[in-house]
């Protein structure tokens, strides 16, 4: 790897937005290809951010930072991206459920969701189920469910069932999280898998790529 | 400056008071299945035997109230939360603080129960308004008033004391007395926003101030997603008390969370001899010799 771009990578790593924003503009004036500039120096770097966070050796704020720091570079990134034609990993549709007001570990999933390369749409915070089944469009691949009370799972539930009932369960892979959610409950209400962090999100997210993309 | 009010509650005859010049009434936070992957095993089971445990240490670690939530994703809470109750109540007789966000399960609960409980919470949505606050009228219960509104968590102090205002003046018209009304103005994580304690304890300040009202809040959110929690909690969960939070749900077992709430206590003047202070030290040394003896 040049050595702007193992710069670059290191300012995402360390949060440093200022460092990644100089980094990406001198990577694109070096003529590196805007996807190399993306996989290589941002994606691994966040992917690694996620593997520290997961292994306790990073904590939240840090990877906030990281996040920022990575949303600043694509702004200066996104123009030659689609420029280049490049797509993104795939598009996800993330929300809190109906009657839950947290939005703090969905938005960490978020960020780690756009710093692993995926389109992200937030929903916000108290999504009703329709509102999840109307935002299923084409090039949707992943619906995401946050629940951080034990009495809103059940929302949970309610809407794959909606989303079930509207003909869309086949279309999109569902994926849910959140304090009071385990895996054997997302297997039990019909979700595709579960992710106990926001490190762990976006590798899952990845591989439901993976698996489609045979 | 409104007066400062006390809010009373019990179980069959004991009694409990919260007064900003009292001792802090640590409200033990630990019967909750949620993120707590044992708790959550073991109820699923219909065992509660963790819950009586859970339940005695809490209250010997000097938690003159306990929080019981019986949330179980997919459960019958309606069932089961009167039940975990009975089992508390089958080894402690200290009043309970009744968590769920389930009418129904809160009706049931509340039959069951002997005395003045806590309900927690109600908040400012209309639905929770008119789902909780005849409950708590009925049974005459104190109830826990969240600083939410229909439109989420106000994100400035001034925004979170209307709130709590909304809810005083419905619960008050109603004929819940005000006494009866424990204001939580939500602590958040500090790890997402730097300045989410600074706002909680501003609300504090405000609320007691404005209404005189006693004070809750789960204390121990601020550091979720830090490392060395229990420093930032301790720390914290002093300034909220010099702030005016009378009754944090807080985790009684962690001796930096205990021995804080003692020594804040003391150094407010809210400890007459500092009895409070030196009995809490006596019992650790005890506790601390009794692990030696068992070990030795």
């Amino acid at each position: 790897m040049s050595e702007v771009m193992e710069a670059l990578y290191e300012s995402v790593l360390e949060g440093e937005r200022d460092d990644t924003l100089e980094y990406v503009q001198k990577s694109l004036d070096e003529g590196i290809a805007p996807d190399v500039i993306l996989n290589k120096g941002m994606i691994d770097a966040m992917k690694e951010v996620g593997q520290l966070f997961e292994e306790g050796e990073y904590f939240v704020p840090e990877m906030l930072i990281s996040a920022r720091a990575m949303q600043g570079g694509m702004e200066i990134l996104k123009p030659h991206l689609i420029e280049s034609g490049i797509e993104p990993e795939g598009k996800i549709v993330l929300g809190t459920v109906k009657g839950d007001l947290h939005d703090i570990g969905k938005n960490l999933v978020g960020m780690m969701l756009e710093g692993a390369g995926f389109e992200v749409q937030d929903l916000g915070i108290d999504v009703a189920p329709e509102a999840f089944v109307e935002a299923i469009t084409d090039d949707v691949d992943i619906i995401g469910l946050s629940a951080l009370l034990t009495t809103t799972t059940f929302s949970m539930e309610a809407t794959i069932k909606a989303i079930q009932e509207a003909g869309l369960r086949s279309k999109v892979k569902i994926m849910v999280g959140g304090a009071p959610v385990t895996a054997d409950y997302a297997k039990k209400i019909g979700a595709d898998g579960y992710a106990s962090d926001a490190g762990q999100a976006a590798v899952l997210a990845q591989s439901f790529i993976e698996e489609s993309n045979g | 400056m409104a007066e400062n009010l006390k809010t009373t509650l019990s179980l069959g005859g004991k009694e409990v008071h919260i007064h900003r010049d009292l001792p802090t009434v640590m409200i033990g936070e630990r019967i909750n299945p949620t993120g707590r992957k044992a708790v959550l095993a073991a109820l699923e089971a219909g065992d509660f035997e963790i819950v009586r445990q859970d339940a005695l240490a809490q209250v010997k670690a000097g938690a003159p109230v306990l929080d019981v939530n019986a949330g179980i994703p997919g459960a019958d809470e309606v069932a089961l939360l009167p039940q975990v109750m009975k089992e508390v109540m089958s080894v402690v007789d200290v009043p309970l603080c009744i968590d769920t966000a389930n009418p129904q399960a809160l009706e049931a609960a509340l039959k069951v129960y002997e005395g003045k409980a806590l309900i927690n919470s109600v908040n400012g949505e209309e639905k929770s308004l008119n789902a909780v606050l005849p409950l708590a009228k009925e049974y005459g219960a104190a109830v826990i008033g969240l600083c939410i509104s229909n439109a989420g968590i106000p994100k400035t102090a001034e925004d979170r004391l209307e709130v709590a205002g909304k809810i005083i003046e419905r619960a008050t018209g109603m004929g819940i007395p005000i006494e009866d009304i424990v204001i939580d103005p939500l602590a958040m994580t500090m790890s997402a926003d730097h300045l989410a304690g600074a706002l909680t304890l501003e609300v504090v300040k405000m609320v007691t101030a404005k209404y005189g009202v006693n004070i809750t809040m789960g204390s121990s959110n601020v550091s979720f997603g830090l490392p060395d929690r229990k420093y930032v909690n301790a720390a914290f969960m002093a300034m909220a008390i010099q702030a005016g939070m009378t009754c944090p749900i807080t985790n009684p077992l962690v001796t930096e969370i205990r021995t804080t709430v003692f020594a804040s206590d003391l150094a407010l003047g809210k400890d007459e001899f500092a009895m409070g202070w030196v009995k809490a030290y006596r019992k650790r040394k005890k506790t601390q010799k009794q692990e030696r003896d068992l070990t030795e």
